[in-house]
């Protein structure tokens, strides 16, 4: 047999193991919103709890560029993200929240416990403000100018190392 | 004894909630009345990916977000939107990567391209080889 005749089977067998690789070591990939550098869309949701204004487009116009915190009192990375909201807010950041189908009283106790960074949190009941903003899970967090353009997305938990990076951001689209 | 109170208390164990308690979006699992839109519904909603559950079409999820996007997508189709209004809107959002349906672009196009060459060398070296038999044949 000619050395030629094995190519064919060679290659089979490369993308045979090739497939395998994949399906065994395959990632749930994070999926990045495509809004980026696009405008924040118009929207208006009710407060998510007493004591707290609901958020609109409207509030993250003008001043300082603003965080856009997506995040739920039932997700358990928004515990652990909790203490660097509270390090951006000390730093003077506004950090509007957006509570992803959530009921007020769940809203007040995580506050109750894990401190409150947020001048004000929007309730939306069914995503709707996540997808429009490209958002794929809880917690988000997107960095929006005072033009009220989407210029940054941070995707999973701020951990303590984020902290000066986001920072960095919000200074370098002001 | 202790292995009495190691059942009971693995049966006790609640698992772990990590998802919320709130009611689906209106039209998550209710239909269109028009059945010619839900129709277009969900045709549409079975090409579209589920983000919270990646191999899944949104049509085939009970994630609360895959609820949340076909509530979307109804509305959508309810306000006369056309299917591939729709996808585009999404895909405006999260990229080619929330549709299933295949479409040629700068990074798929070998997919496409590489079994039409594949299929035009097997018939070069099949007619190649056919000929040569030919020749052999009348020789």
């Amino acid at each position: 047999m000619r050395p030629v005749f094995f190519i064919p089977l060679a290659l089979f067998l490369f993308f045979a193991g090739l497939a395998g690789y994949m399906l065994v070591n395959g990632r749930f990939e994070s999926v990045p919103s495509h809004m980026i550098d696009k405008p924040l869309p118009e929207f208006s949701l009710p407060p998510a709890v007493d004591g707290l204004p609901g958020a609109s487009r409207a509030n993250f116009v003008g001043g300082e560029p603003k965080l856009l915190n997506v995040w739920a009192s039932w997700c358990l990375p928004c515990i652990a993200e909790a203490p660097q909201l509270e390090a951006l807010k000390e730093e003077g950041v506004e950090v509007i929240g957006i509570a992803i189908r959530d009921k007020p009283e769940d809203v007040a106790d995580f506050l109750n416990r894990y401190g409150n960074p947020y001048t004000r949190i929007g309730a939306d009941d069914i995503s709707q403000l996540q997808i429009e903003i490209g958002a794929a899970g809880v917690p988000e967090t997107f960095v929006i100018d005072a033009q009220g353009n989407i210029r940054h997305q941070h995707i999973g938990d701020i951990r303590a190392d984020d902290v000066p990076r986001l920072l960095q951001i919000l200074e370098d689209v002001r | 004894m202790i292995r009495l109170l190691l059942i009971a208390l693995a049966l006790v164990t609640a698992p772990l909630s990590a998802q919320d308690t709130m009611p689906p979006a209106p039209y998550a699992y209710t239909q269109l009345e028009d059945p010619a839109l839900e129709a277009k519904a969900t045709e549409l909603m079975s090409t579209l990916r589920c983000l919270k559950c990646q191999s899944q079409a949104i049509n085939d999820s009970d994630a609360p977000m895959a609820g949340d996007m076909r509530h979307q997508v109804r509305t959508k189709i309810l306000a006369g939107e056309e299917p591939e209004e729709i996808r585009a809107w999404l895909i405006d959002r999260y990229g080619d990567y929330v549709s299933y349906q295949p479409a040629v672009s700068s990074t798929t196009w070998p997919l496409f391209a590489i079994p039409v060459f594949l299929i035009l060398i097997a018939l070069f070296v099949l007619l190649r080889r056919l000929g040569k038999r030919r020749q052999e044949g009348a020789a």
